[in-house]
């Protein structure tokens, strides 16, 4: 490898990493602006110019607060806990593709931490994993209530991942390909994923926010029942490390879902701006300069999706756990087998738009049975009367 | 039977599969809740900006002065009758020849405290009193304190300053300045 | 470099198996066996075959052992309360591990290696999907699909055992 393009590569690295946190960081203050905003109040606004030196104020509290690890507590596991729960949320971003290639020199270098050929798996892989931070730090607390809420969250996170994989299934059908970047490849010129699986989109969508521990799915954090959940005992930054990877791993599944469904670092007319800017600045910069333009916009739909899951938050109230098992393994599993089985009916009778057939079903079937039971109640209630 | 106008009926007919669906309820949740995100602000940025008090807010107590700077308070203790929460106490004095330019009466409070723990600025003081001397100002807030030592405000607190009059005062009542 | 990535991989692998075994702790020693696993996987993955390694950590250490340290959390394990085991369970344990070190021997005493070794023979696309899908629903179908009702069959049994019957109260 060439040292320029080790150098670009490796400032791309850095840059993906310290783009993470930085983004994490900042969700912190914009889950409290909005928060604020959407119930009518203006929110952080002391700490700097629109209280944008919030995060910094809130790290430096919890660094300043006391470690405290209880004397019953495995120790190692106690610190092992939140590290992992770290790890695994800054892991994740490595394989997505955060826009399309740099020119150096002449030589192209992807704008990718790395891609390699089972990107999803991995994407899978490491999600999988993220439960063990949550795990070992709840049973290392040697509280009943940690371990109580840190098997809520496993259980959840399980569930939840079945059918976030056969959602994923009917894409990978569609792509034929398990790498991110062909996947993004593929949706070039608005073939966006969300047109041919909206079922797919939604269920991908719910499981996101189960997998995240955010509302409505919030249960592993309860204060009536668990208290703190699995952090209960943790304070100081160990507790830090817990709450940034949940905005961690809340900007990497936008960025998931952004890729996947949404087309990455496509966006309409970009062949149009990138063939201009190369006739007008030349071919290495205008290149680079479209794959800016290009980042920019799959960094606008993560901005959008990390909006949508506080958006939700502060809209919805949160399900019962039993509601919320119901629906991961009886409503969206099977919703994920039939949508990946219309998927290959399409493909193989040559349209990818079989997966509307399911949305159209039940939006008849819905408003059809609205309009009988509509009469239903009118005829009640004239029976009342009576 | 109907006790309030509020009763509403509970509608427990079962759901229709558009309402099971829970996707449509989601969607215009969402649209109300954005709805309040483009809304005005009602916060009040409090050290900048002041909420106006109203007109008959009862805050900290001032001992009055007349235009002429005497204390108007003889020490009659009708307000510590008048006390529901039995906040004030005092000791009456006389006055001496050549103190009439301090004291508006021939008797005056020499110790004139009030317990802001005690007290529930119900305003029954300012109503007792005879003389227009004790008023609960409407544009002043009863500071907070930190120490229990600090909780009982004596005369050095309470009387009105001369430089610095309180906007309350006899013309409450008469409407003219005296 | 393959070489060196390899023996260290094994040395691992092969000391955090002793401690799955060794540990007084069952919960140290389910996360040593996970660390197992990422060994394995770093030898699939040594192997060209990255599918495999991902599904393992996914299905072995993202699912499975996260379902045996449940079990093994709620077990309240301690050293005065474990029970000890009769001569029986001892001599059962060794002839049935016994047995399985002769199949994998029998196993792999005749396998053929000298593909493997063969960079003429060498193809870089073996371990991905495509291949491995291709392989699987033609070479190995029958297989594979005993496999697939083998789960089933168990999925039905656990549904069964865990179903609630008629008129019974468990909590």
């Amino acid at each position: 490898m060439e040292l320029s393009v080790f150098i670009v590569k490796s400032i791309i690295i850095l840059a993906v990493f310290g783009v993470s946190l930085l983004i994490a960081t900042y969700s912190t203050w914009a889950e409290r602006k909005i928060a604020a905003f959407l119930q009518d109040r203006p929110g952080p606004n002391r700490a700097g110019i629109f209280g944008l030196l919030q995060p910094i104020a809130d790290a430096g509290k919890m660094f300043f607060k006391e470690d405290f690890i209880p004397r019953q507590a495995n120790k190692w596991l106690f610190i092992a806990g939140p590290s992992l729960a770290m790890l695994t949320a800054c892991m994740t971003s490595a394989v997505v593709p955060f826009g399309d290639t740099v020119l150096v020199n002449g030589a192209e270098v992807t704008v990718q931490g790395i891609d390699i050929n089972i990107g999803i798996l991995y994407v899978f892989g490491v999600v999988s994993l993220g439960v063990y931070g949550v795990m070992i730090g709840g049973w290392a607390s040697n509280n009943k209530f940690s371990l109580l809420g840190a098997i809520r969250a496993a259980s959840q996170n399980i569930s939840y991942e079945l059918a976030m994989g056969l959602s994923i299934i009917a894409i990978l059908m569609m792509s034929g390909s398990l790498s991110l970047r062909t996947i993004v490849e593929q949706q070039h010129g608005m073939n966006w994923n969300i047109f041919f699986q909206p079922v797919g989109f939604i269920i991908f969508l719910t499981c996101a926010f189960a997998e995240c521990n955010r509302t409505p799915f919030d249960l592993p954090e309860c204060e009536t029942e668990l208290i703190g959940g699995y952090h209960t005992e943790y304070s100081s930054m160990k507790l830090g490390f817990y709450l940034f990877a949940e905005y961690i791993n809340m900007f990497v599944s936008s960025a998931v879902i952004a890729v996947l469904y949404f087309g990455g670092y496509n966006y309409p007319g970009m062949d149009w701006v990138r063939e201009s800017l190369i006739g007008g600045l030349g071919l290495n910069w205008g290149h680079n300069l479209a794959t800016l333009v290009g980042t920019m916009v799959f960094f606008g739909k993560i901005f959008f999706f990390i909006f949508f899951f506080m958006w939700v938050r502060w809209t919805l109230p949160r399900f019962r756990y039993d509601q919320l098992m119901n629906l991961g393994w009886k409503g969206l599993i099977p919703l994920a087998i039939l949508n990946v089985v219309l998927t290959g009916a399409g493909l193989l009778a040559g349209t990818r738009l079989l997966s509307w057939v399911l949305i159209l079903g039940v939006v008849l079937v819905a408003t059809i049975q609205a309009g009988t039971a509509r009469k239903r109640t009118v005829a009640a209630g004239r029976l009342s009367k009576v | 039977m109907k006790l309030t106008n509020r009763s509403r009926k509970t509608d427990k007919s079962p759901m229709t599969i558009a309402e099971r669906l829970y996707l449509p309820a989601i969607a215009s949740g969402l649209g109300t809740t954005i709805k309040h995100f483009f809304q005005k602000k009602p916060t009040i940025q409090y050290p900048e900006q002041k909420r106006e008090f109203s007109p008959v807010f009862r805050g900290l107590h001032v001992l009055k002065r007349d235009e002429q700077g005497r204390e108007r308070c003889t020490a009659c203790g009708l307000c510590a009758v008048a006390c529901p929460a039995e906040a004030i106490t005092m000791i009456a004095g006389e006055r001496e020849p050549g103190q009439e330019h301090l004291y508006r009466e021939e008797k005056y409070a020499e110790v004139y405290e009030i317990n802001m723990l005690r007290c529930i600025f119900c305003g029954l003081c300012e109503e007792a009193c005879p003389k227009a001397a004790i008023f609960l100002q409407p544009d002043k807030i009863a500071p907070a304190f930190y120490e229990r030592d600090e909780v009982i405000f004596g005369k050095d607190r309470l009387v009105e300053k001369m430089d610095d009059r309180a906007s309350v005062g006899i013309e409450k009542y008469t409407g003219v300045k005296s | 470099m393959a070489d060196k990535i390899f023996y260290f991989l094994t040395f691992l692998s092969l000391i955090s198996a002793m401690l799955v075994i060794f540990s007084r702790n069952p919960v140290h020693s389910v996360l040593y066996l996970i660390l197992t696993f990422f060994c394995l996987s770093g030898h699939y993955i040594l192997l060209n075959a990255q599918f495999l390694a991902a599904v393992n950590i996914i299905v072995y250490a993202g699912a499975i052992m996260v379902l045996f340290l449940f079990v093994i959390m709620f077990l309240n394990l301690r050293e005065d309360t474990e029970p000890r085991k009769g001569m029986a369970a001892k001599l059962a344990a060794v002839v049935s591990g016994g047995l399985l070190l002769l199949i994998m021997v029998a196993a792999l005493r005749t396998a053929d290696m000298s593909t493997l070794n063969n960079p003429a023979s060498f193809d870089s696309q073996i371990g991905l999907v495509e291949n491995l899908g291709r392989v699987l629903f033609t070479d190995f179908l029958l297989p594979f699909e005993l496999a697939s009702v083998l789960f089933l069959v168990a999925m039905v049994g656990a549904v069964m055992l865990g179903k609630r019957e008629a008129g019974e109260r468990n909590f």
